[in-house]
């Protein structure tokens, strides 16, 4: 099975090939390294830009008002923050403009902390990027949602910001994206740049079935069933709950886990039929708790299914503070890990009415 | 991508036309329409038809020649143009209608450039590749780096021309502009100019900024650069003419800075008062008849016919509609398909 990374790959490949994109780039996005993540390895349209992440996106814009495509890479989401107000623009092109221009790029960066990465290496921002009006946010937690939520991406006539939880990057799907080769050997074989060795010849044989696979922006994906409570995740936590929501079988608890994939627009009617389904709610993320954009989710579901709640739905986040220690402790005990997910969803199904 | 409204491009190496008696009077009658247009809007605010104004009174001789030597046309293979506020010489001078300018400083629905969204003199005008006026300072020098990107490898001629004042090249959208234009091997067709009126706000720009010269921060890119008085319509259309024909033949970027004066202030909030400073419509006019391309009786009537144009337009937006509920929703996200 692919790994997100290389579903990231293979889809901008496909993306090149068949969807008119012009331009890969970002920091150490083309050879020889192709991408910090090797996201972007053998891309024929990748290139390395300069270390400016408001140079990366305002020549995005450039190219898109030009009518090119790009896919640009912020390399960590914890550097995109200089560039706010350019993504501001981007979003209020169309607006501003009264229709006369559009803005169809695609923006990808790493959110999230699980690999030790220190302050400026597990910010989470999609809080704050759904906050950014006039694009479209998603947030994939496997390779196959990986790849379709790109192939999207590069459909759109908008900016949409693909947020690639980086503890994921080397994990394997357990649904194959349509195309790749049934043996892992060979895929790594056939578009892994080879390490250690001069890459300079090194072009990849990429899978000539890959298609066309799209999944739909707004169309959350409900990945497992059950009837005590729903947990509303995406990303790397939502991965979290489904293995709690397998777990908490044993003791006769269960979920409706909603991987809400699309985090702008996001899918309210499948969560708002599960909450009156249910009558309980969990989100969980990793974002910092305040003004977190699950309290977005809360509130909308608070509106839409008030009289379905039986119990306080509630919001497992990460703690309010600016950013993930480096030592064990501080990540272990700031971002929710897979016991806390499980206690929230032990308590979320058990609570009194 | 839509097509050309343009016709062939002539000779990159020597483009646009010399400086004849016509052209002169072209650059005179569309200074003059520039001048009253902007001081119509400094009225309209004033009696209540309109919010805010900010625009470009005192830089009609740095605007109008670009004006006039811009190759107009949508795609890549026309110039681009990333323009600031105080940008509407030059637009006028392309052609666009006096009526819209006062429409969007009315903030009517009717206005093409953003439906009564933006602050006036914030244009957009997809079939001449002027791409969206931003409020933010010096964005413009960070997406002009991407059209000029889809020039350069389009080939031809097309130029991407950014526009905008001496205290914004401050930020760093400046620098990337420069470093962005000069990436060894991808040197990119950027026209990157600097209206130096020597003010942001109320700043004036000695407290801040080490030197006047700013154009000279371009040699340290190896861009060739160069500071022109920009209250003289001759001495910036030749220097135009030279650097946008050194950026379409040689594909480079090229950096000119312009002296221009601030006639009316910084904006509406300053209270859009006419300041002492050069009036280069005025200059240009005087010396037009000393040198008999013009005479006083002609020159008068180029001022009555705008202003019997002008007159006749506002009193049309006066009738127009403004945005309603209905309205606020329109274009936030573009439906499938839309390209531009
Ligand atoms: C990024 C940003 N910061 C601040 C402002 C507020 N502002 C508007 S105009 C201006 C001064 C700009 O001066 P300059 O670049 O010299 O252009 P001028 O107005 O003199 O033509 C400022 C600070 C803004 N619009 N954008």
């Amino acid at each position: 099975m692919a790994t997100q990374a290389q579903a990231v790959r293979m889809a901008l490949h496909y993306g090149e090939e068949n969807l008119g994109v012009t331009d890969i780039f970002g920091e150490d996005v083309g050879a020889p390294l192709g991408g910090v993540f090797t996201c972007t390895q053998g891309l024929k349209t990748a290139w390395n830009a300069p270390l400016d992440e408001r140079g990366i996106i305002g020549t995005a814009l450039g190219i898109a008002y030009a009518g090119g495509r790009a896919v640009a890479e912020i390399q960590f989401c914890d550097y995109i923050f200089n560039c706010i107000d350019l993504l501001k623009l981007c979003g209020n092109v169309h607006w501003s403009s009264a229709g006369a221009y559009c803005v169809p790029l695609t923006v990808m960066t790493p959110v999230g902390a699980g690999i030790h990465g220190s302050m400026y290496h597990s910010h989470s921002f999609e809080s704050m990027m759904t906050h950014v009006q006039g694009w479209k946010v998603v947030m994939p937690s496997n390779p196959l949602d990986t790849y379709g939520m790109l192939i999207a991406a590069m459909k759109e006539p908008n900016p949409v910001m693909v947020l690639l939880p980086k503890a994921l990057m080397r994990t394997k799907g357990e649904e194959p994206i349509p195309g790749e080769p049934d043996d892992e050997k060979e895929l790594n074989a056939r578009i892994n740049a080879p390490v250690g060795v001069d890459r300079t010849n090194w072009r990849p044989r990429w899978p000539d079935g890959l298609t066309d696979y799209t999944v739909p922006f707004g169309v959350a994906r409900v990945r497992r069933e059950g009837r005590n409570a729903t947990v509303v995740s995406y990303g790397r936590h939502l991965n979290l709950c489904v293995q709690a929501a397998d777990e908490l079988s044993a003791e006769g608890l269960t979920f409706d886990v909603i991987d809400l994939r699309t985090l702008y627009p996001f899918d309210l009617p499948t969560v708002k039929a599960s909450v009156e389904k249910t009558g309980r709610l969990l989100v969980v993320n990793e974002d910092t708790e305040v003004t977190n954009f699950g309290e977005h989710v809360l509130r909308r579901a608070i509106d839409e299914a008030f009289y379905s709640l039986e119990v306080p739905p509630r919001l497992l986040a990460g703690l309010d503070v600016p950013g993930v220690g480096l030592a064990w402790g501080y990540e272990q005990y700031s971002v929710p890990q897979a016991a806390d997910v499980k206690a929230a969803m032990r308590a979320m199904a058990t609570a009194t009415t | 991508m839509a097509p050309s409204d343009d016709t062939a491009p002539a000779d990159a190496r020597t483009w646009g036309e010399p400086v004849t008696d016509a052209l002169k009077l072209r650059l005179h009658d569309a200074m003059v329409q520039a001048r009253l247009i902007e001081e119509t809007m400094i009225r309209m605010m004033r009696t209540g038809h309109g919010y805010f104004w900010i625009g470009g009174p005192g830089e009609e001789a740095w605007g109008v020649p670009l004006g006039l030597l811009v190759h107009k046309g949508t795609g890549p293979a026309h110039d681009f143009l990333h323009l600031h506020y105080r940008s509407s010489a030059i637009v006028l001078a392309m052609g666009a209608q006096p009526i819209d300018l006062l429409r969007q400083m009315r903030s009517t629905v009717t206005d093409p450039y953003s439906m009564g969204r933006n602050f006036v003199n914030h244009f957009a005008i997809r079939h001449w590749n002027i791409v969206p006026v931003t409020p933010t300072i010096e964005t413009q020098y960070v997406s002009a780096p991407g059209t000029a990107w889809v020039q350069r490898r389009f080939g031809g001629i097309g130029v991407s021309i950014v526009n905008g004042g001496d205290a914004g090249t401050a930020e760093g959208d400046f620098a990337s502009c420069l470093n962005w234009s000069t990436r060894p091997g991808q040197e990119l067709p950027v026209l990157i100019l600097i209206a130096q009126n020597n003010w942001g706000i109320s700043t004036p720009a000695h407290q801040v900024q080490s030197s006047a010269d700013l154009a000279q921060r371009a040699g340290g890119y190896g861009i060739p650069h160069r500071v022109v008085d920009g209250n003289d319509p001759i001495a910036t259309y030749e220097a135009l003419r030279e650097a946008l024909a050194w950026c379409r033949y040689e594909r480079k970027p090229f950096c000119l800075q312009g002296n221009v004066a601030r006639l009316y202030g910084h904006s509406s909030s300053s209270g859009a008062l006419r300041h002492e400073e050069p009036d280069c419509v005025a200059t240009f006019e005087a010396r037009l008849v000393r040198e008999s391309t013009l005479t006083e009786a002609t020159a008068r009537a180029v001022w009555d016919r705008w202003q019997t144009h002008i007159h006749a337009a506002l009193e049309q937006v006066k009738t127009e509609p403004m945005p309603e509920r209905e309205h606020v929703m329109l274009h936030v996200l573009a439906p499938a398909g839309s390209q531009n």
